[in-house]
């Protein structure tokens, strides 16, 4: 019947959300589905036909700077944030816009790293979108007027809010940013009708709450602790899984003795009340910025021949974890990228470090082994893909930091490695055209890791790194970019490139797959392009 | 208006009387004026205050590259002292209250191109300099200045403008361990047998851009290479021969070029 009205749009249920993996014509959370796998059945797109993908539409943003947005796409309708909170639905099959809502952001409004935003969340036809000055706004998704428009969090202390949110089922999940500013981050439920905060879990906690023994005096005040990436959730358990940003400030860790919990943590929430289930921290007392900010993707694989409940994790810190998502039980861990901040995990996953001399470098540097870009599972394959960074080191400084409301609260800072004095280096983002700092600072690379056995199966070198999450398939592929602007597909099994495009513009974002009157479609954003490929007929 | 061409006018006057009798007003000698100490206290201070934004090497914000002069609105000292205390509210520039002598090691830190090793290095005579450059030091042989020598090496008519002194005698003294690693040799052999030698432009995962030993801009697939070296060594001969006063001749010279076509 939906196939009959392309842009009929039923509205959304969280019963459809939960089942959003039979649905794969849509993709209805930031990452696809709850178990953030990004894993599409979706097969009509194969190895034999990648090579007659076509452009079939392209949208052009408006806005410079980097578009890290993941859209969302139901019944043939797209939705997709640009800088700094405008939201657009666009029509899928065509890319020509419905309509554009626009929200300017306080001048107040801080952020470290560029006025990103990830995206939106959906239900009902409510769309929900976090904004650099920490406000919720629900915004009808037919008419794209705003229904409310709540503040979460004082953006004179310089909250900001760059994640897209998570709906479960009748609430509107949202973490806070802002941990380069000396905030207190928190990851809060609001009621989806009305934005009325249902229950908030604070990423540092206070006196009384259960982690607080692992900060001295006041310094968890402003221990940061910044939410800035989408979680999961697992129905079966009523968990919902988040990664917990680095502590303030964040390069001297003799600020704040302890542990310093939750930073550099995943934490399992009870979805209906956020209590606490439980927590593993990857990074303790961290003096690199390795914020553990990344995608908790979720499998059922089997463990040393047991059926497990995993939660699988490349952290920013360059080692890969497998834990148990049921307990938080450390299973296995091991480095993905050259490690020198510590020699190895112990038995329950707990970092031994190994803080290098001043003035020497620390691998790896400060945006990480891998960061913030989504990854992907294929219960195909057995597989998990991500996006690293390889031999890309930092020279680590701490200085004191003294706290002021809305400023900078990082305590040093510290250059890139490089292979020759003032020779150019890799920053957040790629500047232009030239690469002139070269794979000599460090190169990108598609890792394949088997979880079972901690060993890479392929991998898939760059010559400039990438920001660039992944897609898998049913058909065995694999779609990801990176900051040259190349558009790959890639075979599953061994890495082998299938495919490629080349766009021009740095890809920040993972692609996305959906379907539309029977046709698969897969978008991408590079540079200030969204385009959608499908098959030549 | 009357009070900033004032202001202007003693800067240009402070400058003058610091750098060397033979040098113009607009050739600045800013880095000149600070001592290594200030550099260092302006690096801490731009990677506590500046750097979020404005990247580790200052060239985050579209149009703005600090570590190399290239500013939206200020050109002078005090131009850049204006942006930072009262901030530029348009741009998303905020006003920073910070003390005067802060403010100052920041501009040091800035104007020495953000190098922590720029210590005073001696600038000789800009006018013999370019003798050397175009006789005696053949380095016209292989670099090119305003339109004349060679473009196989890098072209030098704006290195006053991106490079530090302490940079610039670096290069001068151990080419190859102050070489840029874009800037390698390259040599590349195509399968159907074809060879090409000269400079690195820009490198891909599929690609490489080169100018080659005759001055030719090739784009090449590596998917049809079966040889692709990049060389450690810098083509460039170090300044050995020279005397140290030819060398601070030299390097005054290079600092001359501004760019300014």
């Amino acid at each position: 019947m939906l196939a009959a009205c392309p842009n009929a749009h039923a509205q959304v249920t969280s019963d459809q959300i939960l089942r959003a993996s039979s649905a794969p014509r849509n993709w209805l959370t930031y990452n696809g589905n709850y178990n953030s796998q990004r894993y599409s059945t979706l097969n009509q797109i194969t190895a034999a036909n990648v090579s007659r993908l076509e452009s079939k539409w392209v949208l052009q943003d408006q806005v410079l700077g980097a578009w890290q947005s993941n859209p969302l796409v139901v019944d043939g309708v797209m939705y997709v944030t640009e800088r700094p909170n405008d939201l657009m639905a666009v029509d899928a099959k065509t890319g020509r816009v419905f309509w554009i809502y626009r929200w300017t952001p306080s001048p107040d409004a801080r952020v470290c790293c560029g006025a990103n935003n990830r995206g939106v969340a959906i239900l009902g036809d409510t769309l929900y979108m976090g904004t650099l000055d920490a406000h919720l706004i629900a915004i009808d998704a037919r008419s794209g007027h705003a229904l409310w428009n709540i503040a979460l969090a004082d953006v004179k202390q310089a909250y900001s809010i760059t994640m897209a949110p998570l709906v479960v089922k009748d609430k509107v999940i949202v973490g806070l940013g802002g941990g380069e500013f000396g905030i207190r981050g928190f990851i809060a439920g609001y009621d989806a009708k009305t934005g009325k905060e249902q229950w908030r879990f604070n990423a540092i906690p206070e006196p009384g709450e259960p982690g607080h023994e692992t900060w001295a005096g006041d310094d968890w005040k402003h221990g940061g602790g910044s939410v800035w990436v989408t979680g999961s959730y697992d129905p079966a358990l009523n968990l919902t899984y988040w990664g917990i940003g680095n502590p303030g400030p964040d390069w001297n860790p003799d600020q704040r003795p302890g542990d310093n919990l939750y930073s550099d943590s995943v934490v399992a929430l009870d979805a209906d009340t956020g209590k606490l289930a439980w927590h593993f921290q990857f990074t303790p007392h961290d003096g690199y910025d390795y914020d553990s900010v990344q995608v908790p993707v979720l499998a059922d694989i089997p463990w040393k021949g047991v059926p497990t409940k995993v939660m699988m994790w490349a952290n920013r810190n360059g080692f890969f974890y497998v834990l148990d998502r049921v307990t938080g039980k450390f299973l296995f861990g091991t480095p993905f990228v050259k490690v020198n901040w510590a020699s190895g995990l112990d038995e329950n996953g707990r970092p031994i470090q190994t803080p290098q001399a001043t003035g020497m470098p620390t691998w790896p540097g400060n945006q990480g082994g891998t960061n913030w870009y989504p990854p992907a599972f294929s219960p195909r394959t057995g597989l998990f893909y991500f996006s690293a960074w390889e031999n890309y080191a930092s020279i680590y400084r701490r200085e004191k930091a003294v706290y002021q409301a809305g400023q900078n609260y990082t305590g040093g800072g510290g250059p890139v490695l490089a292979p020759t004095p003032n020779a150019p280096t890799i920053g957040i983002g790629r500047r232009g055209p030239i690469d002139n700092w070269t794979d000599e600072v460090g190169n990108g690379a598609v890792m394949a890791m088997d979880p079972q056995t901690g060993k890479l199966r392929w991998k898939f070198t760059q010559f400039d790194v990438s920001d660039s999450g992944i897609l898998t398939t049913a058909s065995d592929l694999v779609f990801t970019g990176g900051r040259e602007g190349y558009f790959y597909a890639l075979d599953a099994k061994t890495g082998k490139m299938l495919w490629k495009a080349s766009l021009g513009g740095q890809i920040v974002m993972a692609p996305i797959t959906f379907q539309v009157d029977g046709e698969q479609y897969v978008s991408v954003i590079s540079g200030h392009t969204l385009v959608t490929f499908g098959l030549r007929k | 208006m009357r009070k900033f061409w004032i202001v202007t006018w003693c800067c240009v006057a402070g400058l003058l009387a610091v750098g060397s009798p033979h040098m113009t007003a607009a050739q600045g000698l800013e880095d000149h004026q600070y001592s290594s100490a200030d550099i260092e206290a302006g690096s801490r201070l731009f990677a506590n205050q500046c750097s979020l934004c404005h990247g580790p090497n200052g060239d985050l914000i579209a149009g703005i590259d600090l570590r190399h002069g290239v500013f939206r609105r200020s050109s002078s000292d005090d131009d850049i002292r204006r942006v930072i205390t009262t901030g530029v509210a348009g741009a998303g520039m905020p006003a920073f209250g910070l003390q005067p002598a802060e403010v100052s090691t920041l501009i040091a830190f800035i104007r020495a191109s953000f190098d922590l090793s720029s210590t005073v290095v001696k600038l000789g005579n800009p006018e013999r300099g370019r003798a050397l450059f175009e006789g005696k030091a053949g380095c016209a042989s292989c670099h090119r200045v305003n339109g004349v020598g060679q473009r196989t090496a890098p072209d030098l008519s704006d290195i006053g403008a991106i490079r530090s002194p302490a940079a610039i005698q670096r290069s001068l003294v151990d080419p190859s361990s102050a070489m840029i690693p874009i800037n390698r040799p390259v040599r590349l052999v195509t399968r159907d047998g074809k060879t090409y030698k000269g400079r690195r432009l820009n490198e891909d995962t599929f690609t490489v851009q080169i100018i080659d030993d005759q001055e030719r801009l090739i784009s090449l697939s590596k998917a049809d290479l079966k040889e692709f070296e990049l060389g450690k060594t810098s083509p460039m001969p170090a300044a050995a021969s020279l005397s140290d006063e030819e060398q601070s001749d030299l390097i005054g010279y290079l600092l001359t070029l501004k760019g300014k076509l």
